[in-house]
């Protein structure tokens, strides 16, 4: 009987990565816990056990190979396992166990895809960029220009980020401004407040803002009030950063959106962008704004390519959104992930004669309200999507805005897709229906234009 | 970030430092009247507590006062204060004037923080007193931040951190110890151990009662001062500052102290004697204790002292009246500072 070996997911999100190098030729016989081959995502390389024994009959994907996705058959061993039993399908599958070259995260990011929707960039040269590097630029830049912006957080340096954001940071800025802590969120949240407040402009990166739990005191209490408690003295521009929301299959203690906590605040910005341009600009904004700044950004995204404007200047201000999408029948609001997903349901409404207009909302607080109400006062019909509980969540207080602002122009009441109000489970079927959708957003479309 | 070549172990103990210069007898002087400063205006915010005129909590640092007068005499210019909500002591000892912490008690638009901060959170950047802050431990995490930003523009400036033996049980406190200690940071946590954590005894609250030993897994010195004697609490503190300007690292003060009044004003105080608090008054007081010194050293006579008691009373009157009469702050205020609008 023969065994296919099947491309291994080495991280939750991992969906395709390439074939970097075969350990194995054709007749070598290969033992459980061998080393098979190298595979690298965009994240790392990653070296590949056989779980199986038997003897190479081919290999079904050459070395080299780029977009090899997850679960699709590598090579094919015979004369497997003697202990199989004879009616054993005749090619049982193995998923190898991936095994770590270089440190890999703990959770990864989704690789690169290409991505349908164009970056809404004005005029100029671009470059395509992920998520992750706009976002490591922006640091690189801002820290050029200024000496006293440092990044601080678990991972930053050595290990070049949890996701690989600040890939490349300590080789050019050195430890004093690259700074590996203890897991001590607490207090390095803390550490970096006070050192806001002694006038540095620290970035405080969270490996997740689940965890950031730990340091919200300091946060709120410590960040977002002081200026106000010594009556203008003290400032306290901070950049907390990281990746918020659900990612995939990390359970209820590594998924929560926190943008409807932090935008609750008066004190904090909060920022949730959806592109590398937006990433880009706004995380240089947030950098430079005297002000506390969460920055919220998606593990899901990091991987994601869009165009960026090719210049250090490009600044995106904090406070506006932007209407992703024109159309007459329905707006739609969202942030961060959850745009993309409001542009595919767009899309497919299209199709059923359903022209929404899709309204990124790109900063939290201060919320651009204006630019939704202005939107509803053109489609008269209003959705929310969010990754978070609806309960007192983002939609609900853009609908609150809408209702305060746009009253009469309302011809539905408005409809809110959030997550269900369960933590996040972990069985695949139940997170599916746990999060917000397309198909969900469509729904809550049509049902607003009473289709 | 790595730790300084000067942190090589091992360390010196504070207390084998160079001895320090003895302070002059105008220094001394300046050092009663400091502490004397500050018992009288505790004792009037205390009067205008029951009269209406301050509201919300407020911590009086009556006992506690030779603590932030003694530290005050080891710090250098441009060096950083940080402590809790029981603060008045500090600020008056760093010199901040007695008008802009009284008004900002009764929550007046002159107060320090402009009236909207209160007792427990006033701020003085012009005088490197970073708060006033009202969250049982966050000072050290933010302290230990001051200090990371000295260390980080290298310009020799220590931090002090003040908090009592309640707050030395969270888990912050360690949390900064650690990258303290780890990263060789400029800074003195200064340990005020008055024995109770509002009601709790420390024996009741700690496994550990010597609180200078709670740095020890993080191999952070430690020594027990007298609280009650300002000479000696000015000791400890030019010892401890040597060592962390030096680059050796944090260094941890536990000033045994006591606080005469109630936690706060509405402490009705019924885990203790009235016994306790009187033989603490009669025996350790810190001021009797220094006044009997300039006496004995014949630096100051009964008309002297009498002298600064009497230009005392006239800066806290003054202090009083004018935080009783000063304005509100302006309507207009409620949306100020919310947001700072200054260029990065």
């Amino acid at each position: 009987m023969s065994t296919d070996v099947l491309m291994p997911a080495l991280s939750p999100t991992m969906e395709e990565g390439t074939l970097a190098k075969w350990h194995i030729k054709v007749g070598d016989a290969v033992r459980s816990g061998d080393v098979i081959a190298e595979i690298e995502t965009d994240k790392a390389t990653m070296e590949v056990e056989a779980v199986d024994e038997g003897v190479v009959e081919v290999l079904l994907v050459a070395e080299g190979t780029e977009e090899v996705k997850v679960n699709t058959p590598i090579a094919r061993l015979s004369g497997g396992s003697d202990t199989a039993p004879a009616a054993s399908p005749p090619s049982a599958v193995s998923a190898p166990a991936p095994r770590a070259v270089k440190p890999a995260p703990e959770v990864a990011a989704a690789p690169v895809a290409a991505v349908a929707l164009e970056a809404d960039v004005p005029a100029g040269p671009v470059k395509k960029l992920s998520l992750r590097d706009a976002l490591r630029d922006a640091m690189a830049e801002e820290m050029r220009r200024d000496g006293d912006v440092f990044l601080m957080g678990e991972e930053v340096a050595q290990y070049q980020g949890a996701y690989k954001v600040s890939r490349g940071l300590l080789e050019e800025f050195g430890d004093r401004r690259v700074i590996d802590t203890p897991i001590t969120e607490h207090g390095f949240a803390g550490l970096g407040v006070g050192a806001a407040m002694a006038g540095l402009k620290p970035i405080i990166e969270f490996m997740t803002f689940n965890f950031a739990m730990q340091a919200i005191d300091h946060i709120i209490n410590s960040a977002a009030k002081t200026l106000y408690m010594s009556g203008g003295q003290i400032r306290c521009q901070v950049v907390f950063r990281g990746p918020n929301g659900a990612a995939a299959r990390v359970g209820a203690q590594h998924s929560q959106d926190y943008a409807a906590w932090y935008g609750a605040v008066p004190g904090l910005k909060v920022v949730a962008p959806y592109d590398a341009a937006d990433a880009k600009g706004l995380l240089k904004s947030a950098i430079r704004d005297p002000n506390p700044v969460v920055f919220l950004e998606h593990e899901m995204m990091y991987g994601h390519e869009f165009d960026v404007p090719d210049t250090e200047d490009w600044l995106v201000p904090i406070g506006k959104a932007k209407v992703r999408r024109v159309g007459k029948d329905v707006t739609i609001v969202a942030y961060s992930r959850m745009v993309g997903f409001a542009l595919e349901a767009a899309a497919a409404l299209a199709k059923d004669g359903i022209e929404a207009e899709v309204v990124d909302l790109r900063t939290i607080r201060p919320m651009d309200a204006e630019t939704v109400a202005a939107s509803v006062m053109k489609t008269n019909r209003l959705v929310t999507v969010e990754e978070g509980w609806g309960p007192m969540g983002v939609g609900a207080e853009v609908a609150a805005r809408v209702v305060e602002m746009a009253f009469d122009y309302l011809d539905a009441p408005p409809a809110r897709v959030c997550q269900e109000d369960v933590p996040l489970p972990y069985a695949a079927n139940l997170e599916t229906l746990s999060l917000p959708s397309v198909e969900k957003i469509i729904q809550a479309a049509k049902a607003v234009c009473y289709r | 970030m790595a730790r300084q070549a000067a942190s090589k172990k091992p360390k010196a103990a504070a207390g084998s430092g160079p001895a320090s210069d003895a302070p002059d007898g105008a220094e001394l002087l300046a050092y009663y009247k400091s502490m004397l400063l500050i018992r009288r205006f505790e004792e009037r915010a205390g009067q205008l507590y029951g009269m209406g005129l301050i509201g919300g909590f407020c911590h009086l640092y009556i006992g506690q006062e030779a603590i932030a007068v003694g530290m005050e005499a080891a710090k250098r210019q441009g060096d950083q204060v940080i402590t809790g909500y029981r603060e008045h002591g500090h600020m008056l000892a760093a010199g901040i004037d007695a008008r802009a912490v009284m008004a900002e008690l009764t929550g007046r638009a002159a107060g320090v923080s402009q009236g909207k901060g209160g007792s427990m959170h006033m701020f003085s950047v012009e005088s490197a007193f970073y708060g006033g802050h009202g969250i049982v431990g966050a000072q050290v995490s933010l302290g230990t931040g001051l200090a990371l930003a000295n260390r980080y523009r290298g310009d020799g400036k220590v931090a002090f951190a003040y908090f009592g033996d309640g707050a030395a049980n969270q888990g912050q406190v360690y949390e900064s110890f650690n990258m303290a200690e780890l990263w060789g940071l400029p800074i003195v946590y200064v340990i005020e151990n008055n024995q109770y954590a509002m009601g709790t005894s420390l024996v009741r609250s700690s496994s550990e009662t010597h609180l200078s030993r709670r740095g020890a897994s993080f191999n952070i010195p430690g020594e027990q001062v007298d609280g009650m004697d300002v000479l000696a609490v000015r000791q400890a503190g030019l010892a401890a500052a040597e060592h962390a300007r030096s680059g050796k690292g944090p260094f941890i003060l536990e000033m045994k102290t006591y606080r005469y009044r109630g936690h706060s004003m509405s402490d009705p105080g019924k885990y203790r004697t009235r016994e306790e608090i009187d033989e603490v008054r009669k025996t350790r007081d810190p001021i009797e204790h220094l006044q009997e010194k300039l006496e004995s050293l014949g630096l100051a006579d009964e008309a002297a002292l009498r002298a600064i008691d009497a230009d005392v009373k006239s800066i806290v009157s003054d202090a009083a009246e004018f935080a009783r009469t000063a304005p509100e702050p302006d309507a207009a205020e409620l949306y100020t500072d919310v947001y700072s609008e200054a260029a990065a």
